[in-house]
């Protein structure tokens, strides 16, 4: 299958903290990439430098061969790439639909002015989220919603821009047993239709369940990136503590 | 199984009306105004004067329009403490221009301009270096309200020029028995309570508010949708200031003192949530309208008006509480 992004020597600095120190990765298309390490690892820094909230310091960002270099979220966006974030960064005030278009509203005109097209929007958010499987309405407020609906809620905004990669941050750190297992359906759903998918994850089973791939970042560097079925709980276990110095 | 989802999403919506409206806090301080007027109009002879009802709308108008800009602001998760200093800039450049011999609009735009530099830089200091909106506001009250004196030498304005009847009458008179501060407070309402539900940037604002850093996560210019909440909330006390300056005939220097407190007590006792994302136009002209109301009917009662302080106050924490009681009921 055809590559669908690589990075190539990726560093990133905050002042004195190395975060990422010469990360190089390669994803093909409607692959699952486990990224695994332990807390500070620079996992999140990462998915942020290739969703363009950050720019990393050093390496480049190729994207279906060619280079990229985000400076805004909105450009990685453009390009196809879409982030669910750790803390799902959802405003807890506004309705489902609202979130799932925030920053990207659909307008219609009347008269001389744009306005926010409510009935198109809540239709969209209501067919993205029959798609997922999900009982949330669109004009719900997020404050009143469940982990697994706030789930759908960020993943709908990844099904709304049609990404080509998806990055997830902890998508199941904070939702039930029931809920993990159909955001794992959704993730294999997202791989069918040929999304690439990096998923951050701290629990092991929810990887090895979905991945095809998975790669361990120590203390900002990567010690080991290989086939799922290659690999194991245990040795991955010993490459994020450090007892495994790498695979 | 299809189906049943369906309806069961459907059914949901319809939570009805009344219970919608009842957990609107909007909707208890407006009935709280509406209870007030009433008993006031029955016990009183006084209040339901014509007399009386124009100089409480007049009044609670100005309030209210700086209202509507503080709870932008509110709803942006920030607060603007130089909102009276604002009042009293824009009165006194406005009355000195015009006391030059230049015409009104010029010396509006003046003092309009004047007030959008003032939220201009609130707005650049918050947004662009990141300082805190308690911080900046409260230096700019001070610096803005000493710039009108020293650009008066805290001298009495009240030689407008030759448009003064023109200042007087936009200030202090009335189309079709409606005074016009009053119509500029129904447009304004009109206009915002539109554009925070309707437009991107008033959905914006909100979402600033609600999370910023989700905000910031989608894309949406954070930085210049504050610089803008600022330069608006300015221009609303810009737009006070000139109709205060003529409804008064005259500019003082103490214009607008203290003026923030009670805006903030009326935008908060309207809904709009210190803690940011929520908030109503509505809301803060019912806000205002509670405040006035109080002190109006203190006044008319006899009763000292030392006490509309403690009025407010209680109104603020018990808006606050109400806030906390329906958190607390969500949460179920
Ligand atoms: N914006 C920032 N400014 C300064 N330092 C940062 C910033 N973001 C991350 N860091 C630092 O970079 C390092 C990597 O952080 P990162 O959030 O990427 O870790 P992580 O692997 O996602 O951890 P976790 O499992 O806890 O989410 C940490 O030392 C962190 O303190
Ligand atoms: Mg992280």
């Amino acid at each position: 299958m055809a590559e669908r992004l690589r990075l190539t020597g990726i560093g990133k600095h905050f002042g004195a903290i190395r975060a990422l120190h010469a990360v190089s990765l390669s994803i093909e298309e409607g692959q699952v990439l486990g990224l695994m390490g332990d807390n500070g690892a620079g996992k999140s820094t990462l998915v942020k430098i290739i969703a363009g909230n950050f720019r990393p310091s050093e390496g480049e960002i190729h994207l279906d061969g060619e280079m990229r270099d985000f400076h805004h979220p909105r450009d990685a966006q453009n390009a196809g790439i879409e982030i669910v974030y750790q803390d799902l960064a959802l405003c807890d005030n506004l309705t489902a639909a609202s979130n799932v278009f925030l920053g990207r509203e659909l307008k219609r005109r009347t008269g001389p002015v744009r306005i926010i097209d409510y009935k198109t929007m809540h239709r969209r958010a209501g067919e993205l989220f029959a798609q997922l499987k999900s009982e949330t309405r669109p004009r719900d407020i997020v404050r009143k919603m469940s982990g697994g609906q706030r789930q759908a809620v960020a993943i709908a905004r990844t099904l709304l821009a049609d990404a080509k990669v998806v990055l997830m941050d902890e998508p199941t750190a904070a939702i039930s047993v029931r809920q993990v297992a159909e955001v794992l359906e959704l993730i294999r759903r997202l791989r069918d239709r040929g999304i690439t998918v990096i998923l951050i994850s701290h629990r092991m089973p929810d990887v090895f369940a979905v991945s095809d791939r998975i790669a361990v970042l120590r203390r900002g560097e990567l010690v080991a990136d290989k086939a799922t079925i290659d690999s194991s709980p245990e040795e991955v276990t010993g490459l994020i503590t450090g007892a495994i110095e790498s695979a | 199984m299809n189906t049943t989802l369906e309806q069961a999403i459907g059914q949901s919506q319809h939570r009805s009306l009344l219970s919608r409206i009842m957990s609107y806090q909007v909707f208890w301080v407006f009935l709280a105004a509406l209870i007030a007027c009433v008993t006031l109009s029955l016990v009183t002879d006084t209040f339901a004067t014509e007399r009386n009802l124009f100089n409480v709308t007049r009044n609670f108008a100005f309030v209210a329009i700086i209202a509507i800009g503080m709870t932008t602001v509110i709803a942006s998760g920030g607060i603007d403490l130089s909102v009276g200093a604002s009042v009293v800039l824009s009165a006194v450049v406005v009355g000195m221009v015009m006391a030059a011999g230049y015409p009104f609009w010029l010396a509006a735009a003046a003092a309009i301009g004047a007030v959008l530099l003032v939220g201009f830089v609130n707005g650049i200091l918050i947004a662009y270096v990141g300082m805190p909106p308690f911080v900046v506001t409260l230096g700019m009250l001070s610096f803005a309200r000493s710039i009108a004196l020293v650009l008066s030498n805290n001298k009495m304005i009240y030689e407008f020029g030759p448009d003064q009847d023109l200042l007087l009458w936009i200030g202090g008179g009335s189309t079709f028995g409606i005074p016009h501060p009053l119509i500029v407070m129904v447009i304004l309402a009109f206009v915002m309570g539109f554009v925070f539900k309707w437009t991107a940037w008033g959905q914006h604002v909100f979402a600033i508010g609600g999370n910023e850093n989700a905000a910031i996560l989608t894309g949406i210019p954070v930085p210049m949708v504050k610089v803008s909440v600022y330069m608006f909330s300015a221009f609303t006390a810009g737009i006070t200031g000139i109709l205060m300056a003529g409804w008064l005939g005259g500019v003082t220097t103490n214009l607008g003192t203290a003026m923030e407190l009670t805006v903030i007590a009326a935008a908060v006792i309207g809904g709009a949530n210190l803690a940011g994302g929520e908030g109503s136009a509505f809301g803060a002209v019912i806000g205002a309208l509670l405040i006035e109301v109080i002190r109006n009917s203190l006044i008319l009662l006899g009763i000292s008006t030392f006490w509309q302080g403690a009025f407010i106050g209680s109104f603020i924490v018990l808006a606050v509480a109400f806030d906390r009681i329906q958190k607390l009921r969500g949460q179920e």
